[in-house]
């Protein structure tokens, strides 16, 4: 039969081959890949799209506590840039930040480093070292509160009890003659409230680092390390030429995450301090709740808390554009 | 015969499902639509404005602060209680720490839900006026012109009363009488005296303890009146930023002073509660408070055992080269706008307003707080303890937060920033007046402008 004229309805399927059914909806991968997806997605969008689009907006205008507020530009910013109290805070957030960080790095790395031996107790250890970051924030903070209060801190107590020392080096103590007594102004210096919110900060946060390097350090294969004490490598040698290689990406995920939760912390600053003794550790996220919501300035409350966006925005960048270098590599 | 049936063995998980007739595919797909619903649904109900329909009793929420002598808090659950049997509504009080009353009247007016009526400090009805209805008829029942002039300006806003004052209030100083008798010294009547008396009982271990922290209550309420007794201001009447003045300065370098010869230095990291502990725990022989020391002593020692209340008396703020100064501010009811219960909550407000409901918490509070109207400095309670009687006489030196400036919400934005306080502060800390001048010019001038 020639092809020309084999017309189409002569054309059947072969025997025994039946007609492919119709899949329905939600039998198709990505129907019920994005179905599944939705709640989240609808989550995210109605509590963080939403509220962070409004207070851009919020920023724009000159908003106040039960008034819509008119469109102002960049008025808000600019104010906010003619104030000593935003520029100490811009100041305080990235100190903060970057010692509290820096601290929680060495440390978390080395309680991590101690955890992944073998030692009695050590699973115990391992769960009861989480104990200060789950604990709620507001309630250890509560803790330390007392501990370094101005009248009745027990740490005055101890260090009176067990030495008599003069520390009225940079005038961080108040030496009482009448009563033989130094007392250390924890929370109403300048300097020393700062060093004890970044303490605090460190307590919290060295338990996460720590958990969280400990799981990377379990995933270096021992015969690396079998293979550098044949080479002559010592501990140290070891640690920085293996393990931490072998677990850059954790400690960056860990370390961007850090940065950002401390960058906008709040909860600590504000039971410790309320951004005091005058305004030495006010934060963005204390200085904008002070405008906002005590103050009911909701325009240059939410001003203030848009100038973390950037430098956040630009390290989370850096860590995606980065860890993706790390997998193509 | 489905698929599935021939590809696991008996016994195990997916034989199961299948013999009960369930595969995982079909399960997601059922939960999936479920869930989809209830969102739905939950969304809707959400979105439409209303609650669902199994929760409809009557219920007047009340928000006001922790108060700082117990049984005044008690008192108002109690009558409130009293109130709902009354009115046949449930009411519930919430107390919070006055720090956050603020926070949370923001957050109910911008939401548009949550108290019915909340318990607005000083001239807080200023900052959310557009949240508040008009209170007009309820401040004439309450007393209308016989009201003090400072409360009345602190719920007046562009002609219309957005709260009533509920009651008033300030500090005086509460000291030692067996350690000023020590010292041979009596209370101070100008800063004069107040530093050689301060001198003295700091040497002999018992300092003055102020606090400049970031608090609403005793920071401001002595910074504010300092200021004021040596003529210095941090706005004029026209609002007009005022603070760089010779008065300001002197009472700068009056303060670096006296708070290193006389004051317990550890007062900057101080809240409203420290100096309370301070002096109960006697670290501490004087201090700028309302009656809640003098309450707690009274309360919670045996007289017999340990008659620490009888050694404490109180004396007025010095008065300085232009006198002698007070805040005074009061507690104002404030219905919401959004309330669903505004009758009941009138009615509530013209309850404890009655004069037998308003004695008994006027007596309970022990002189820590005053009346809306001048009848009630004549009340005997004063006459039961004469330590109290200074608190009496409050309201004749009181002033507002924005004295002699107008008291509306740019107040409000300097004393929420406190910016007085931190003038202070920043100067005992070393820094010179020149700069801390400057710095609250500058922040003044950013708000005023």
């Amino acid at each position: 039969m020639k092809i020309s004229t084999i017309s189409t309805t002569d054309i059947t399927k072969p025997a025994g081959m039946a007609t492919k059914p119709r899949v329905p909806l939600l039998e198709r991968e990505t129907v019920l890949g994005y179905t599944l997806l939705a709640p989240a997605l609808i989550l995210i969008v109605i509590f963080m799209a939403y509220p962070f689009g409004l207070g851009i907006w919020f920023s724009l205008t000159d908003k106040l506590v039960g008034d819509p507020g008119q469109f102002v530009g960049l008025k808000n910013f600019l104010k906010s840039f003619r104030s000593q109290i935003f520029w100490q805070a811009a100041w305080n957030t990235f100190f903060f930040t970057a010692v509290a960080s820096i601290f929680k790095t060495i440390l978390g790395m080395w309680l991590a480093l101690i955890l992944n031996r073998k030692f009695r107790f050590s699973r115990f250890t391992r769960a009861a070292v989480l104990l200060p970051f789950i604990v709620p924030t507001v309630l250890s903070t509560l803790a330390w509160l007392w501990m370094f209060d101005a009248t009745f801190s027990v740490f005055n107590w101890v260090i009176n009890w067990f030495w008599k020392l003069d520390i009225s080096l940079f005038d961080l103590a108040l030496k009482e003659p009448f009563r033989g007594r130094v007392r250390i102004n924890w929370l109403g210096d300048p300097a020393l409230a700062m060093f004890s919110i970044i303490l605090v900060n460190i307590w919290r946060g060295v338990p996460f680092f720590a958990i969280t390097f400990l799981a990377g350090l379990q995933t270096v294969p021992q015969d690396m390390y079998d293979a550098g004490s044949i080479d002559g490598a010592n501990g140290w040698q070891r640690f920085w030429n293996i393990t931490l290689p072998m677990i850059k990406p954790i400690v960056i995920v860990v370390v961007v995450f850090s940065i950002v939760v401390t960058f906008a912390d709040f909860q600590l600053v504000y039971v410790l301090t309320r951004g005091g003794p005058h305004n030495s550790t006010h934060l963005f996220a204390t200085l904008a709740f002070q405008l906002g919501m005590q103050s009911g300035n909701l325009g240059e409350g939410a001003a203030i808390a848009l100038f973390m966006l950037p430098f956040l925005a630009v390290l989370i960048l850096w860590q995606l554009l980065y860890l993706r270098k790390e997998e193509g590599a | 015969m489905r698929k599935s049936d021939t590809m696991q063995a008996p016994g195990s998980d997916q034989a199961a499902i299948n013999k009960a007739g369930l595969t995982r595919r079909e399960f997601v797909k059922s939960a999936s639509g479920t869930g989809l619903a209830l969102a739905a649904g939950t969304g809707l109900s959400l979105f439409s404005g209303q609650a669902p329909a199994f929760a409809q009793s009557r219920e007047l929420h009340i928000l006001e602060w922790s108060s700082f002598v117990k049984p005044a808090d008690i008192e108002t659950d109690r009558q409130a209680e009293e109130f709902g049997k009354q009115e046949g509504i449930k009411v519930r009080v919430e107390h919070i720490n006055a720090n956050d009353l603020n926070a949370r009247a923001t957050a109910a007016v911008e939401s548009g839900a949550g108290p019915d009526i909340i318990r607005l400090l000083s001239n807080g009805p200023h900052l959310y006026a557009k949240g508040l209805i008009d209170h007009g008829d309820l401040i004439q029942e309450v007393g209308g012109e016989d009201i003090y002039q400072t409360l009345r300006d602190a719920v007046y806003v562009d002609g219309v009363y957005r709260g009533v004052p509920y009651h008033s209030g300030g500090g005086a100083y509460v000291y030692r009488r067996d350690i000023f008798d020590e010292v041979k010294v009596g209370p101070p009547q100008n800063w004069d005296d107040f530093m050689a008396v301060g001198t003295k009982v700091k040497d002999l271990g018992y300092p003055i303890g102020q606090s400049l922290g970031h608090s609403f209550g005793d920071p401001p309420g002595f910074c504010y009146t300092f200021l004021w007794s040596f003529g210095g201001s941090l706005v004029d009447e026209n609002g007009k930023v005022s603070v760089d003045s010779q008065a300001t300065r002197d009472s700068i370098k009056y303060l670096k002073e006296f708070w290193k010869a006389a004051c317990d230095e550890g007062g900057l990291a101080w809240d409203d509660t420290s100096n309370n502990r301070a002096f109960l725990g006697e670290t501490i022989s004087c201090t700028l408070n309302g009656a809640s020391i003098y309450f707690v002593a009274k309360n919670n020692w045996d007289e017999k055992q340990n008659p620490f209340v009888w050694k404490l008396h109180h004396f007025l703020s010095p008065a300085g080269p232009a006198g002698r100064f007070h805040t005074f501010g009061g507690q104002n009811s404030c219905i919401m706008t959004y309330s669903k219960v505004q009758s009941a909550a009138k009615n509530y407000i013209r309850f404890i307003h009655k004069d037998e409901n308003f004695e008994k918490f006027f007596v309970i509070n022990n002189g820590y707080i005053k009346g809306v109207v001048p009848k009630w400095e004549k009340h005997e309670m004063w006459s039961w303890d004469p330590a109290l009687t200074p608190y009496r006489e409050l309201a004749n030196y009181g002033k507002h937060i924005g004295y002699p400036g107008p008291y509306d919400r740019r107040a409000s934005e300097v004393f929420a920033k406190y910016i007085v306080v931190d003038l202070y502060a920043r100067a005992v800390k070393g820094e010179s007046d020149d700069s801390v001048i400057k710095w609250a010019a500058d922040e003044l001038k950013n708000i005023y402008s």
